[in-house]
């Protein structure tokens, strides 16, 4: 299986994940892309030392996990892209920031060490919440959601389209890429003679399908812009569910709850 | 750039940065009103998104290299439609792919499609190809070289001020101990030679598509495009590498041996603290407790973000054991809603 097939299968597990139900998948999706937008942002403001304020924050997505039963491991696959740039920024945090924070026993734990730890756990759950958003949101409502914060229809609508067509052109540059290799094997990548036309040959006659397809949407009547569905309208209990979300959130920043948690075991 | 590597503050003006630019383009292609140029966009877009998973053989070495989205897109669409290309391609790797982050998002359109798209098209692509350089090669082999020049040393530089802005965007952000000059030297070699290859692969798609239908790209003067005199494209290539290079490697080289002046114009009047707060001093390793405090305080003092679990009193020990037990606690109670939800879930399959 080449590079494109499998983000196409990503691409279909994620939607196959969004037409689930549950709980969750029901929230109204503007509800949905605001808490997430509100955990997101807190998670980040957290100290670079706070690593036990930050453990608190775990909570939220175990718990939208086990409501809407996404599994996890899909979610850590995807890992493999975000974990690397935050490993490469904090594995020098350690080297440079030596100050004791802790001793265990002869073991020093330099504070430089847990800001490395703060950081990739602050990357882990920015990236679980924003999964959970896609995992449990078509495209569409989310779109829909985005024109009812008055983003410039222009975009959400190029965002829309190019979706639809990402899946289209990959499709047709995985089987582009499997019928070269079938002919030139044991060659890694596409040898330098084919580098301009490999791409371009697809490029042209996608420009001629673009034109097709514009005149194919004007005959169905499109002025620019798309039409929603009704969405799903937000209901007093999507609201009230905001509500706790940022109220918990807010707790969570101000109070350090694990801190709290702890000092009533330990005198 | 990931959503863990930024402070909300630095996220938000980035946002604040990219939305500018947005806002500028739509108006723009608004103006022009072309409703036909919206499926031409998307059907670009993704294929510049497929196009990015492609790997070209570099000769000699064993990796392989990219395309450069921005430059190809801008060429083809044109700066303002091409920028909004390079926001919804980086929109659905992060929504789909978690390539990024939401709220990086803002600073990942700037680093990678403003450059490319706005500098890389006003200041490089136009006047190179609306230029009247290599016209001694004859016409059609003159606009091909242009092409070519263009295409790479767009890249080059958008890359590196796209790394640039990385740089200092986290070193804002107060995320990294990585000292600023080290960072700098860092990436900017690494984009420098990705750089050099996406350019070379974006030049050879351009460059095709020249050939074939000259009239899809930007300020190409296609009434003569037909006359044949052919320049080796791999001559011109070759040439072309060596001297942004020779040229750009300089450049890094003269940046990274004079990092102070860098450092000066970015920390001003802290820097005596600012190694300090590095921890750089070979005595401050260990158990030092005086100069521990003393850098601690400044870091306290310089902080973008304010500390609370920060070693600073008697108690600090104290405080931390309280917190890991709390975390401990935190950890069970996460546990607890695991196992809630299996057992919820094997019962509702069951019946």
């Amino acid at each position: 299986m080449n590079k494109m097939e499998r983000s196409l299968r990503e691409l279909r597990e994620m939607d196959t994940l969004a037409a689930g139900d549950s709980p969750i998948h029901r929230l109204c999706p503007l509800v949905k892309l605001l808490t997430t937008i509100a955990y997101i942002i807190t998670v980040v403001s957290f100290g670079k030392y706070d690593l036990a304020g930050i453990a608190v924050m775990v909570l939220y997505p175990v718990l939208l996990f086990q409501l809407s039963g996404i599994p996890v491991s899909t979610c850590f696959y995807k890992l493999r892209f975000v974990l690397p740039l935050v490993m490469a920024v904090g594995l020098f945090n350690p080297l440079f920031d030596r100050t004791p924070l802790l001793t265990v026993g002869t073991l020093t734990i330099s504070s430089g060490a847990v800001s490395m730890l703060t950081l990739m756990t602050k990357g882990v759950l920015c990236l679980m919440a924003s999964f959970l958003l896609m995992a449990t949101t078509s495209i569409d409502a989310l779109c829909a959601a985005m024109r009812r914060l008055h983003l410039p229809g222009m975009l959400v609508t190029l965002l829309l389209l190019t979706y639809r067509y990402v899946g289209v052109m990959t499709e047709e540059l995985a089987v582009m890429t499997d019928a070269y290799h079938l002919r030139a094997p044991g060659q890694r990548g596409i040898h330098r003679s084919a580098w301009g036309s490999f791409l371009g040959q697809l490029l042209l006659r996608s420009m001629d399908r673009a034109g097709e397809l514009y005149t194919g949407m004007q005959l169905r009547g499109f002025r620019g812009e798309f039409h929603y569905a009704a969405a799903a309208p937000c209901t007093p209990g999507d609201a009230v569910y905001l509500i706790i979300c940022a109220g918990a959130f807010l707790l969570c920043r101000l109070v350090n709850v694990a801190q709290l948690l702890g000092s009533l075991f330990v005198r | 750039m990931a959503d863990a590597l930024l402070a909300p503050a630095a996220a938000a003006a980035m946002y604040v940065a990219s939305g500018t630019a947005a806002g500028i383009s739509i108006h723009q292609l608004k103006k022009d009103d072309d409703p036909r140029k919206l499926p031409t966009m998307a059907v670009s877009a993704a294929l510049v998104f497929a196009g990015q998973m492609i790997n070209y053989t570099i000769p000699g070495t064993g990796s392989s290299g990219h395309m450069c989205g921005g430059m190809l897109l801008s060429a083809l669409l044109g700066p303002q439609a091409g920028f909004l290309s390079m926001i919804v391609i980086l929109a659905i790797q992060c929504l789909f792919f978690a390539d990024g982050g939401l709220m990086a998002l803002g600073a990942n359109v700037w680093n990678m499609s403003f450059y490319g798209c706005f500098v890389g098209y006003y200041l490089i692509w136009r006047p190179i190809l609306r230029g009247k350089w290599f016209s001694s090669l004859g016409t059609r082999s003159a606009q091909r070289t242009r092409i070519i020049a263009a295409s790479v040393i767009g890249c080059v530089l958008t890359l590196q001020l796209g790394a640039f802005s990385v740089v200092l965007e986290t070193t804002l952000s107060g995320i990294t101990e990585l000292p600023f000059s080290a960072f700098v030297a860092l990436m900017q070699p690494i984009h420098l030679a990705i750089g050099l290859i996406e350019g070379i692969v974006t030049a050879a798609v351009l460059v095709f598509i020249y050939e074939s239908r000259p009239e899809l790209l930007r300020d190409v003067n296609i009434s003569d495009s037909r006359v044949s005199a052919r320049r080796s494209l791999k001559s011109t290539l070759v040439i072309l590498a060596v001297v942004v290079a020779v040229v750009g490697g300089g450049l890094s080289l003269v940046a990274s041996s004079d990092p102070d002046g860098l450092e000066w114009a970015l920390f001003g009047n802290e820097e005596s603290g600012y190694s300090q707060n590095m921890g750089l001093d070979e005595d401050s390793f260990g158990v030092d407790s005086k100069a521990a405090d003393t850098a601690g305080s400044i870091q306290e003092a310089t902080s973008f973000l304010p500390d609370y679990a920060f070693p600073d009193s008697d108690s600090a020990a104290g405080t931390t054991v309280s917190g890991l037990v709390g975390s401990a606690l935190v950890a069970g109670v996460a546990a607890l809603i695991c196992l809630v939800g299996g057992f919820f879930r094997k019962k509702r399959t069951a019946a």
